[in-house]
This record gives structure tokens, C-alpha cells and sequence, in this order.
């Protein structure tokens, strides 16, 4: 009897807790809600990447004049802007999105992450968005990276490509021309390793880096139809394209052309590397004289002496030289999205902003008229052209295939390097963990 | 009458323990209870962490997770982090406390604040140093070893898979002495002075006074310690993330870097449960065995 009045009580205290508690928490959006009503207000919720600049982030004060500007021409849309840092946005987005309430427009990077929310309904198909009006101003490449099934999720306000920053200083000294093939690659390292300087800057503690190598090996190897085919299922990830282009890259590594201690070695201490003059060449995206600058001992980086050159050719390989690995920054929308959202993401592609952005964040600008901001910037120029004339466009691998098989894929190159597996088993845990997504 | 006074009176003191216990049970319930009964479901789904789990797996996620190599290694390594921290990092702060914390000697409170001073540290900011410390370029091994053999070689300790994990464990001891050895200092206070008086009048050795004495008079520190120490070790995250993610190749990976990494990166979110119910496990067995037979087996005797 006591017992049963014991459990009874319990029972009746802690429902009645639960009720005050999770009522409490249901009244909080009916009061602050954007649905004002008769004033017709909308509030949209933005949240982008800050540069971790601190106070004055001149990514924040940026996006808080494209709002003044919105908001000056539409009096009734409050946009709330939301800065964070990037490991910090990738976690509360995650969150957020699990809990069923994506913000209004966020930060993607397109591709398999994107994906994956897209799948979940966590997404807001835009398709008549960019079919009607984005398409005019951005290229079918770059926003081919929001889209996914026929349809559109975002945007991209930058789209860059992944290519070898050279020391051109240290090339003359080495007395090294730019490789055009990879065996003139290996022979350069062999003299740049000899005049004194690390050849290649690695940060393979990051792994994405690392990753970089592996996947353009395998473009110029086997082509976009390969990593068709493996994408498609009419081949596999552990195809002869895969396996060779482990086998490329151990014989690379057996040159021994990073710097000690590389596999514990982050991005930042890459990107260092490259800016006090201490590496000859990295293999990186469009952000890294920005970031060699930042780490460099000087803060300057080393200024005219950075060169950028397209990867090389592998002989007989079926890719084109041509053929370009990159990726960017853009927006992708909410599910529960407002209309305005949309016209404010238009609003933020224009030329104009897409040119400030150059300065304000290194981008390579996607908006047609915004090319001109990059004029005089030599390396921003090649880019920008290796992009344009490339027939074959693939977002970096980690992004684009699922996220459990991108993060395989990285793992896999580091252990390959390691020496911890074969080329054949790298290849083959790839395809182990794509079989397992499908 | 008397009889039922008493029950009454039980009746009232038993609603009002309820009611003064409530706010802390339905937030025990909330955050805890309900949070491993979801774990424990979720680990049975293949689930993305999005929407509803509906992808039943079974005991799937547990039978990949033990022929997982990795998984062996994050559990191995995470056995060692427990190894060491019992058999090197704690006789390590009880030395230290018997040296600063039991008499009055000159320049104590500075050797203190000294051997504390790595615990005040927040463990991201312990790895960003230690990261520096052990920079291949000009890291302390690489500028020890040029002294020693005067050759310009670098050591990249964080960066080789057979010794990175070592160089992460001497990080894990330096950070949490300071903790165990405040833990001895304030359990050596409570030591009478007259036992060891007595103990030293009848012609024990200072070796004799520790062994004899002033162990069996903490055994309630040191079995907290341990046990602090232990769970500590089991749920060992932030300095081992901060110091290279688990790698390089997985090789410094602990349990919960494990879930981290084949949990959230991957969007394996019913894997992930997977993992932390084993996390879990490990903890509540242990607790249960250290309270039954180390805590309890002491209350006996």
C-alpha cells in the first residue's frame, strides 16, 4: 500500500513538472513569433561564417550593410544575423537541422552533406529560384553543386579551384621550371628537396589536404568517367583508376617531399610552411595566399613570389590537364523558409556584393560582372579561366559523396601514406564504405 | 493511536522528501535517464540523425563495432589511458603531495600552485600548447635531440602513428596530476601528527611512517582518486581531440573520439548510440564493481 502510494505520487509530481516545463516551452513562439500578422512582418534567420576575426570580423560588418541595404528597401523583413565559427557553425547546424528547425538561409558547402538534408525534407527546393533568375547570373557548374535530383536547394557566391601554389623564388633557386606532367613533378621535388627546401607543404593531421592529392590523381587517371561510373554503380571506387592513383601517390611519398612529422601536421601548419618561405609548393584551394599571410611569421606571407599552376598530367591517364577539382561557399534554405528568404538570396547575388566579397573574403565571385574585381590579381585570373574552361567540374570528394564515405576517403589516404595499407585496400575502403551508404 | 500517528507522520515526511526531491529527479529523469534509454534505442537503427529512425538494425551496429580494428584500438588505447593514470600518474601526485603538502617547507605554496597549475588549463588550450611543444621544427624532442647529437634532425613525435598516442598520454598525466595531488594534500592534512610522532618514536623509517601510516590513513582519498581517475579516463576527450583528432590513422583514437569521429562525422548517428552504450556499460559496470567490492569492501573491514 505505501509502496504503491509512494510510486503513485512520484508518478502524478513528476507529470505535473513535466507539463509546467515543456508548457512553459511551447508558449515562448506564439509570443515572438514572426507571423505579426496585419503589419505583414517577416523575420528571416541568416547564419554564415565568420573569419573567427573577432569584434570587427570584416565578414560580419559586411553582411550587417547587405541587411541595411535589404531592410532600407523592405521595411517590413527583419533579417537576424548569425556569425559563427566554421567547426562551431558545422556543429549547431547539425543540431539544429536534427531538431527540425533549419535556419532560414545558412552556410553549405553543396554536396553530400547538403544532400543528406535534402533527403530529410530539411531543405527548401528553390528550383524556380535558379531556373528563373539565379541561372542568368551564375554558371550551370558552379550551381550544379546546390542542386541535386533536378532540383535546387542554394546557391553558390563562390566557387574556386584546387591547384599547386608555388614559391617561384625557391623554384629559380632549385632551378625548376612548372611541372606539366607528374613526372616532371617527381623530378622537381628531387631538386627542390636537394637545394635545401621542404618540396611540398602537407597538412595531413587535417586530412582533407591529404585527400586533395588522391582525388586529382585520380581525375587525370581515369576522367570524370570513372568517378562516374564508380558514382553510378556501372563501376566501383576500387576500380584500376583508384588503385593507381594510391600507387601514384606512394610514389610521390617515397620521395619523402613533406616536412617531418606531416601526418600530425594541420592545414595552419601547411599554409605556415608556404609562408615563411620554408616549402616549396602546396596543393590547395583559392584561400591560400589569404591564409599563408595569416600564419606566416611576417603577416605578409610571400607576397609576389606565390605562383599557382594547374595539377599536373599523368601520362596516359585519361583525364584532361584541364579538368578541375574545387568547391566553394554559398546558401542553401530552410524548410520553413519565408518567400523573402528567396528574394533576399537573390538580392545577396549580386554583382556588386559578389565584388565587394572578393576583398572582404578571397572569394573567386561566381556572379557574371563580378570578374572584374579580381583584375591585376594574376593567380585569382588563371583560376578563374582554369575554371571556365574546364569541361569537368568535381567538388571536392568529402563534400560531394556522402559524408561517412567522404571521411573514408580521407582516411584512407592518410593510412595509404602511412603505409598502413596498400593502394588496392585503400581503394577498396572506399568502395566498402560507399556499398554501405547505398 | 500511537500506531497511526506514525503512519501519518511517515506519510507526510515521505511526500515531503518527494516533494524537495522532485525538481532534481525529473531533471536526473530528463537529462540523464531518458538520454541513455534513447541511446539504447537509437543503437539499434541505422539512423542519419535526421527525422525518425526507422532503419531497423539489430545488434548490426554492435557486431561491426567489435570487429571494427579501430574500435579495438580507441578501447586499447582508452584501457592504457586508464593504466597509466593509476600506475604512473597517481603514485606520481602522491609523491608530489608528500612533497609539498605535508610539512611547512620552504617555498611550498609556490611548487603547489606550480604542479595545480596544469589543471587550471582548459584542456583545449593544454593541447594548442602541447602542440607547440612538440612542434617537429622547433618543438622541445626536436631541439633535445640537435643538442644531443648535434645534427639538424626534426622529430615529429604527433605525427607518427607508433608514437603519437605515448606523447598524449605524458600530455594526460601532466594535465591531471595537479588534481590528484590537491586530492592528497587535503587528505594528508586530515592525517594526525601524533601517529606519526608515535610512529617515528618507535624508530619507523620515513619509508616505514608513508607505508605503515599515512597510506592506510587517506585509503579514502586514494580510493576516490582511483575511481576519479578511472571514469575520468573512460570519457577522455578534449586533450587527446585537440592533440590530432584521433590520428594520425586512428592511432591515438580513444572510445570517445571514436564516437565522435564514426558518430557525428558520419552522420551514423544510430552507430554512434552504438558506441556510447558501450561507453556507458563500461562505466556502470565498473562503478558498480568499485562500489561493491573497493568502497563497500572498505566499509566492512
Amino acid at each position: 500500500m505505501k509502496g504503491l502510494w509512494r510510486i503513485a505520487t512520484i508518478g502524478v509530481l513528476l507529470l505535473a513538472s513535466a507539463a509546467l516545463l515543456f508548457g512553459s516551452g511551447q508558449q515562448q513562439p506564439a509570443t515572438e513569433g514572426p507571423s505579426g500578422g496585419a503589419d505583414n512582418t517577416v523575420t528571416i534567420s541568416w547564419w554564415a561564417l565568420s573569419g573567427g576575426g573577432g569584434a570587427n570580423d570584416p565578414r560580419a560588418e559586411f553582411r550587417k550593410k547587405v541587411i541595411a541595404d535589404y531592410e532600407a528597401l523592405h521595411p517590413n523583413v527583419t533579417i537576424d544575423l548569425v556569425m559563427l565559427e566554421n567547426e562551431a557553425f558545422k556543429q549547431k547546424v547539425q543540431v539544429s537541422v536534427q531538431a527540425g528547425n533549419p535556419p532560414d538561409i545558412f552556410h553549405s558547402w553543396g554536396g553530400g552533406v547538403m544532400i543528406e538534408y535534402a533527403k530529410s525534407g530539411m531543405l527548401r527546393d528553390i528550383t524556380p529560384l535558379v531556373k528563373n533568375d539565379l541561372s542568368k547570373r551564375i554558371g550551370a557548374g558552379a550551381l550544379g553543386v546546390y542542386g541535386y535530383n533536378d532540383a535546387y536547394y542554394g546557391a553558390p557566391y563562390d566557387m574556386g579551384a584546387v591547384g599547386m601554389w608555388y614559391n617561384k623564388a625557391i623554384f629559380k633557386e632549385a632551378g625548376v621550371a612548372v611541372p606539366e606532367t607528374w613526372d616532371q613533378l617527381l623530378a622537381a621535388v628531387k631538386k627542390i628537396r636537394a637545394a635545401g627546401y621542404i618540396p611540398i607543404a602537407l597538412g595531413a593531421g587535417d586530412k582533407w589536404p591529404a585527400h586533395f592529392w588522391w582525388s586529382y590523381l585520380a581525375m587525370r587517371i581515369g576522367g570524370q568517367p570513372a568517378f562516374n561510373a564508380a558514382y553510378n554503380g556501372t563501376g566501383s571506387f576500387a576500380d584500376p583508376t583508384f588503385v593507381k592513383a594510391g600507387e601514384r601517390m606512394l610514389e610521390l611519398a617515397a620521395l619523402k617531399p613533406f616536412q617531418t612529422g606531416y601526418l600530425g601536421a594541420t592545414y595552419d601548419d601547411e599554409a605556415a610552411l608556404m609562408g615563411n618561405t620554408e616549402a616549396a609548393m602546396e596543393l590547395m584551394g583559392q584561400w591560400a595566399p589569404a591564409t599563408q599571410m595569416a600564419d606566416s611569421a611576417s603577416g605578409k606571407g610571400i607576397g609576389e613570389d606565390l605562383g599557382w599552376f594547374p595539377f599536373p598530367a599523368v601520362s596516359g591517364g585519361a583525364g584532361k590537364k584541364s579538368d578541375v577539382l574545387g568547391g566553394g561557399n554559398g546558401y542553401v534554405i530552410g524548410k520553413d523558409a519565408p518567400d523573402a528568404a528567396l528574394d533576399f538570396l537573390s538580392f545577396f547575388l549580386q554583382p556588386k556584393y559578389n565584388m565587394e566579397l572578393v576583398d572582404v573574403e578571397n572569394i573567386v565571385p561566381v556572379v557574371k560582372g563580378a570578374e572584374q574585381a579580381v583584375e591585376g590579381n594574376k593567380n585569382l585570373e588563371t583560376i578563374i579561366n582554369a575554371i571556365a574552361q574546364a569541361d569537368y567540374y568535381q567538388l571536392y570528394y568529402d563534400q560531394f559523396l556522402p559524408p561517412a564515405v567522404g571521411e573514408t576517403v580521407k582516411d584512407a589516404v592518410v593510412a595509404l601514406l602511412a603505409g598502413n595499407v596498400s593502394p588496392a585496400e585503400a581503394a577498396q575502403m572506399v568502395q566498402d564504405s560507399w556499398e554501405q551508404e547505398q | 493511536m500511537g500506531r497511526k500517528e506514525s503512519r501519518t507522520g511517515n506519510l507526510r515526511n515521505t511526500l515531503l522528501a518527494l516533494v524537495l526531491l522532485s525538481p532534481a529527479l525529473l531533471l536526473f529523469l530528463l537529462f540523464v535517464v531518458i538520454p541513455v534509454v534513447q541511446a539504447g534505442y537509437y543503437s539499434a537503427f541505422e539512423w542519419n540523425g535526421m527525422g525518425p529512425a526507422t532503419q531497423f538494425h539489430g545488434a548490426k551496429n554492435f557486431v561491426r563495432m567489435f570487429g571494427d580494428r579501430i574500435f579495438r584500438t580507441a578501447l586499447l588505447n582508452t584501457l592504457e589511458v586508464v593504466a597509466v593514470s593509476l600506475v604512473v600518474q597517481l603514485p606520481l601526485a602522491f609523491f608530489f603531495a608528500l612533497l609539498v603538502g605535508r610539512r611547512k617547507t620552504p617555498g611550498e605554496f609556490t611548487f603547489r600552485s606550480i604542479y595545480f597549475f596544469p589543471y587550471v588549463l582548459a584542456e583545449i588550450v593544454t593541447g594548442i600548447i602541447w602542440k607547440f611543444i612538440y612542434h617537429p621544427r622547433f618543438g622541445l624532442p626536436t631541439v633535445l635531440a640537435r643538442l644531443v647529437t648535434g645534427s639538424q634532425m626534426e622529430i615529429g613525435l604527433l605525427g607518427d602513428p607508433n608514437l603519437a598516442f605515448s606523447a598524449i598520454l605524458v600530455v594526460v598525466v601532466w594535465k591531471y596530476i595537479g588534481f590528484h595531488m590537491i586530492l592528497y594534500i587535503a587528505g594528508l592534512q586530515g592525517v594526525p601528527k601524533e601517529l606519526e610522532d608515535a610512529a617515528v618514536v618507535d624508530g619507523a623509517t620515513n619509508s616505514q611512517v608513508i607505508w605503515n601510516v599515512i597510506i592506510p590513513s587517506i585509503r579514502n582519498t586514494i580510493i576516490i582518486s582511483a575511481f576519479l581517475a578511472v571514469i575520468g579516463s573512460f570519457n577522455i576527450f578534449d586533450v587527446v581531440w585537440a592533440l590530432g583528432q584521433g590520428g594520425p590513422v586512428h592511432s591515438t583514437e580513444t572510445l570517445v573520439t571514436y564516437l565522435y569521429n564514426f558518430g557525428f562525422r558520419r552522420f551514423a548517428f544510430g552507430y554512434g548510440s552504438a558506441v556510447a552504450v558501450v561507453i556507458f556499460a563500461l562505466c556502470f559496470v565498473f562503478n558498480l564493481f568499485y562500489q561493491r567490492y573497493i568502497v563497500g569492501g572498505q566499509r566492512n573491514a
